[in-house]
């Protein structure tokens, strides 16, 4: 089937792909709007705002104080544990605060911010590229932690963590992904089209870090201007020479920006659910991190900026090259002002993206695109109709899933149900709720789900180490009795000996042993009644599928209260004490 | 907040079901050509039971009527229930049988969305038990009638008293009906599909409406409101099926396209068995569901105590779905099977 398809496919001249592509929609894109400008410029902001919180992983530790004095590209935040990400000072200027602050984030609660008051010199720090080639790979990671490069695709993952090879994972073909699959996105096209000679100098470093033997570039079918500038830049490159170096046309068909999708589609293989993609040796990276790699190496640049698409309800949709931290509001302005009607500003695309809980929130490094929207852009959803089983969320999920099952499993809180499901495979790309015509919010079903779930399970993880606790006490305390028991008995025979030394003289002293012996029998005996506790005290029916919500809760109900007891036994054996 | 996608691109439910009621049309006309206007009156009569039905029904459970009477659920079952009874039946025994279906088979399991069995299959089974008689009284089409019958005549049958000698005069053995009674009486079925009812295909004028049925199937393949595996392979081992068991005995079993062209074949494989609510979900189960019921369908027809056999086949299948959609979970991406 798929053979055949790809036969008609790569006839027609459509597309590379390697296999045809499974499930997925294709909405009106919209990205004409925004990508007819080249890539402008803001004026420096007066005040820029960096949350602490940019990136996937550990909040990084402030180097800087209120007051402080700080150039462009100092470091005020540095990479905390595995997982995290620096952050720079984007422009020069002084610290005016370090306080909670509004954050782009789907919560649309405070955290923690550097709020730089902008001096306007825009006065660099000291900085040097790195003779990258001749240098040790470790050190160049090492270096990288102090880079503050994250994926700029939208997941915000520290590139340094994904850079890292070991003996397990053997990176033999980048992936780049230059898909840009959710409709209204244009910045990384525009990036393609403009900066496509530097995206490649990015190839260059990361291809050289991991070693790989072949660099693959996905793009869609519908940004024909990219993928024209990426072929002529890959044309030109010395890795040309060293490697396959080669530009793949998709179809365009959300989502196929998603790395283990783009990957399937360039290279047939199907990262298994429960491996990383580089355990069977692929990496993956947005160009635009790629271009953040070459301006770190070969300039000495950290992460300040990215290129934002401004586009929806403005006068004038562009993209922007924004300064992290700058007020969503600037960049709203440049774009020549929100229109009549606006009443809700996304960061993201429509399909994934999420509201922001003020204009006056900063870009940061995840922020791709911002859609200012009116109820003409997106109208609101008409209130859902019971599901009819019509299976089109089935027919458009680009991982097999059954989300109508899903659905019902979620609605009812039937969480085992759910989770063989497999609920934790769903990307979340929003497809299903697309399609469905009885619009029901099936995305936020699955997201309630997942969270039940982990809830569940962090709470189901307390109780047993509470129960454990408690099981450990209780042999503790009977292991203290006997050891009594045994003292006692020691104190008594060596009474005797004593008494038996005055008479006899010298007799051999076997004392100890029957006092060991005593001693592990009743150790033994601890440990059997404390296993015949363990198997009373076992939880109940933990991973019984039972399809009725009240069975769930008595269960629930049941930890619970096994819990308390736990705690309560814990907290009077202090108080004996 | 996250309240994405902010993007929806689908048909609601209710411009589903007009379009289905759309692909029927054909059908309709073909009806109104072969057996004369009655059949409209029949349809008014349904809709109109089943509007009210539905309505009472959400009004009794307490759930708003208009957005669910708007829906076109109601109606779309009405419609292939009329389309299902013979022509000329007794304006009792479509309310009957659509009340029946909205009532019992749809609102008290828990209306649009839950419903385990096909109602309108279930309203034919009820009427088909209950008044059999009737429900196998099919009059002759138009052409074939001795006495042709107006407008005013069929109302008269419609609402008149019922009068089974009247309808004796003007009813005819459909072609499934007849084969079934002439092989009892070892007749070869060469014989047998001499008679006047038998048309090119399956019955005379019937096949007209099997035509348009079809016809009406294929706009809802285009439009993609349903895909092709329950109607391909609900066909293809009807006809399979047919196939072997007239290579076997050519005098006693008909050919594979007498099966496909008579009886509820058509209107089956496109309208019936496409029901998304009480079917299977996932592609493989649909296929078995179709396989399931062409199989029982044939083995109704041949062996079975009634002429056709797709009401009671898609009813023993709905009740196997939960079953069928278990055991067909597609592979999930990444995952071994």
């Amino acid at each position: 089937m798929s053979s055949l398809f790809n036969i008609v496919k790569q006839g027609l001249g459509f597309s590379d792909a390697q296999v045809a592509v499974t499930g997925g929609v294709h909405p009106p894109e919209h990205k004409q709007e925004s990508s007819s400008q080249p890539i402008g410029y803001l004026a420096l902001p007066k005040r820029l705002v960096l949350p602490l919180r940019q990136h996937v992983g550990t909040l990084p530790k402030i180097l800087v104080n209120v007051g402080d004095t700080v150039l462009k590209g100092q470091l005020l935040a540095e990479a905390e544990g595995n997982i995290s990400a620096a952050i720079h000072a984007p422009t020069s200027g002084t610290i005016a605060a370090i306080e909670d602050a509004l954050i782009p984030h789907p919560s649309g609660l405070p955290d923690r911010c550097l709020i730089i008051d902008v001096d306007g010199k825009d006065e660099w720090i000291a900085h040097l590229s790195l003779d990258w080639r001749t240098q040790d790979k470790t050190k160049l990671l090492e270096s990288l932690r102090k880079s503050g490069i994250v994926g700029l695709g939208g997941a915000a993952f520290p590139t340094q963590v994904k850079l890292r090879t070991s003996a397990r994972t053997h990176v033999n073909t980048l992936v780049i992904n230059a898909a840009e699959c959710e409709p209204y996105i244009t910045c990384d096209d525009m990036l393609m089209r403009e900066r496509a000679e530097q995206i490649l100098r990015g190839i260059e470093v990361a291809q050289y870090l991991l070693g790989a033997k072949e660099c693959l570039i996905g793009i869609e079918d519908n940004k024909p201007e990219a993928a024209e500038a990426m072929r002529l830049a890959c044309a030109s490159s010395p890795l040309n020479q060293e490697v396959t170096l080669k530009v793949i046309v998709v179809p365009t068909q959300y989502p196929s920006g998603d790395a283990r999708q783009l990957i399937r589609l360039l290279t047939g293989i199907e990262v298994p659910a429960d491996k990383r993609s580089t355990e069977v040796g692929l990496q993956c990276f947005n160009v635009a991190t790629l271009l953040a790699l070459h301006r770190y190496f070969d300039h000495g640049e950290p992460a300040l900026s990215r290129i934002v698409t401004i586009t929806g309800n403005v006068k004038k949709p562009a993209n922007y090259e924004v300064l992290f931290g700058t007020p969503v509001t600037d960049l709203i302005q440049a774009a020549g002002g929100a229109l009549a009607g606006t009443n809700d500003y996304i960061m993201g695309g429509p399909m994934m993206g999420f509201s922001l809980p003020s204009a006056d929130v900063p870009i940061t490094k995840a922020a791709n695109c911002i859609i200012v929207s009116s109820p003409n852009l997106f109208a609101p959803v008409p209130p859902a109709m019971p599901c009819i089983r019509c299976a089109r969320c089935a027919d458009v999920c680009p991982v097999s899933l059954q989300p109508q099952e899903l659905y019902w499993f979620s609605k009812s809180s039937n969480l085992e149900k759910a989770r063989e499901y497999k609920l934790f495979d769903c990307i979340e790309c929003g497809c299903c709720t697309y399609a469905c015509p009885s619009n029901i919010p099936l995305v936020q079903y699955y997201r309630f789900a997942k969270s039940e779930i982990i809830a569940q399970d962090r709470s189901k993880e307390a109780a047993d180490l509470a129960r454990e606790r408690n099981e450990f006490r209780l042999m503790r305390i009977e292991r203290e009795k006997q050891e009594r028991a045994v003292k006692h008995a020691q104190k008594a025979v060596g009474a005797k000996v004593e008494a038996d030394k005055a008479s006899t003289n010298e007799t051999p002293i076997s004392v100890d042993d029957p006092a060991m012996e005593a001693k592990k029998a009743a150790i033994a005996a601890a440990i059997e009644r404390a296993k015949a506790q363990k198997k009373s005290l076992a939880p109940q029916n933990v991973s019984d599928p039972s399809p009725s919500v009240q069975a769930e809760m008595i269960e629930i109900d049941a930890r619970r209260e096994a819990a308390k007891i736990a705690v309560n036994e814990q907290a009077s054996s202090q108080d004996e004490k | 907040m996250s309240r994405s996608p902010y993007l929806t691109s689908a048909p609601s439910v209710s411009v589903i079901m007009i379009k289905v009621l759309l692909a029927l049309l054909p059908a309709v006309a073909a009806y109104v050509w072969v057996f004369g206007p009655s059949i409209l009156v029949m349809l008014i009569l349904a809709s109109i039971t089943a509007l009210s039905a539905e309505a009472l029904m959400l009004k009794l459970r307490n759930r708003p009527i208009k957005p669910f009477l708007m829906d076109g659920s109601a109606l779309l079952t009405a419609w292939l229930l009329a389309l299902s009874l013979p022509p000329l039946a007794p304006w009792w025994l479509v309310v009957v049988g659509t009340f029946f279906a909205i009532v019992i088979a749809k609102q008290l399991y828990g209306g649009l969305g839950y419903n385990p069995f096909n109602p309108a299959m279930v309203g034919y089974a009820v009427l088909l038990i209950s008044f059999p008689v009737i429900m196998t009284h099919w009059p002759a089409p138009i052409e074939l009638a001795q006495a042709k019958l107006s407008f005013a005549n069929q109302l008269e049958y419609i609402f008149g008293a019922s009068n089974s000698m009247n309808l004796d005069a003007v009813s005819m053995a459909t072609p499934l009906d007849y084969l079934k009674t002439q092989l009892t009486l070892h007749h070869s079925v060469q014989d047998i599909v001499s008679a006047a009812q038998f048309g090119l295909l399956g019955a005379k004028g019937g096949e007209l409406i099997v035509g348009a049925y079809l016809i009406g199937g294929l706009y809802l393949l285009q439009q993609r409101l349903i895909t092709w595996h329950l109607p391909i392979a609900f066909l293809a081992v009807l006809a399979l099926m047919a196939g072997a068991f007239y290579l076997a005995d050519p005098t006693r079993f008909a050919n594979p396209l007498f099966h496909l062209f008579t009886g509820a074949s058509m209107l089956g494989a496109f309208f019936i068995i496409t029901d998304p609510v009480s079917g299977p979900t996932t592609p493989k189960g649909k296929l078995v569901f179709a396989a399931g019921i062409a199989v029982l369908t044939y083995l109704i027809r041949v062996y079975g105590g009634y002429p056709d056999g797709v009401a009671f086949s898609v009813l023993l299948m709905n009740m196997c779905v939960p079953l069928i959609d278990a055991w067909t979970q597609p592979r999930v991406f990444g995952h071994q099977k």
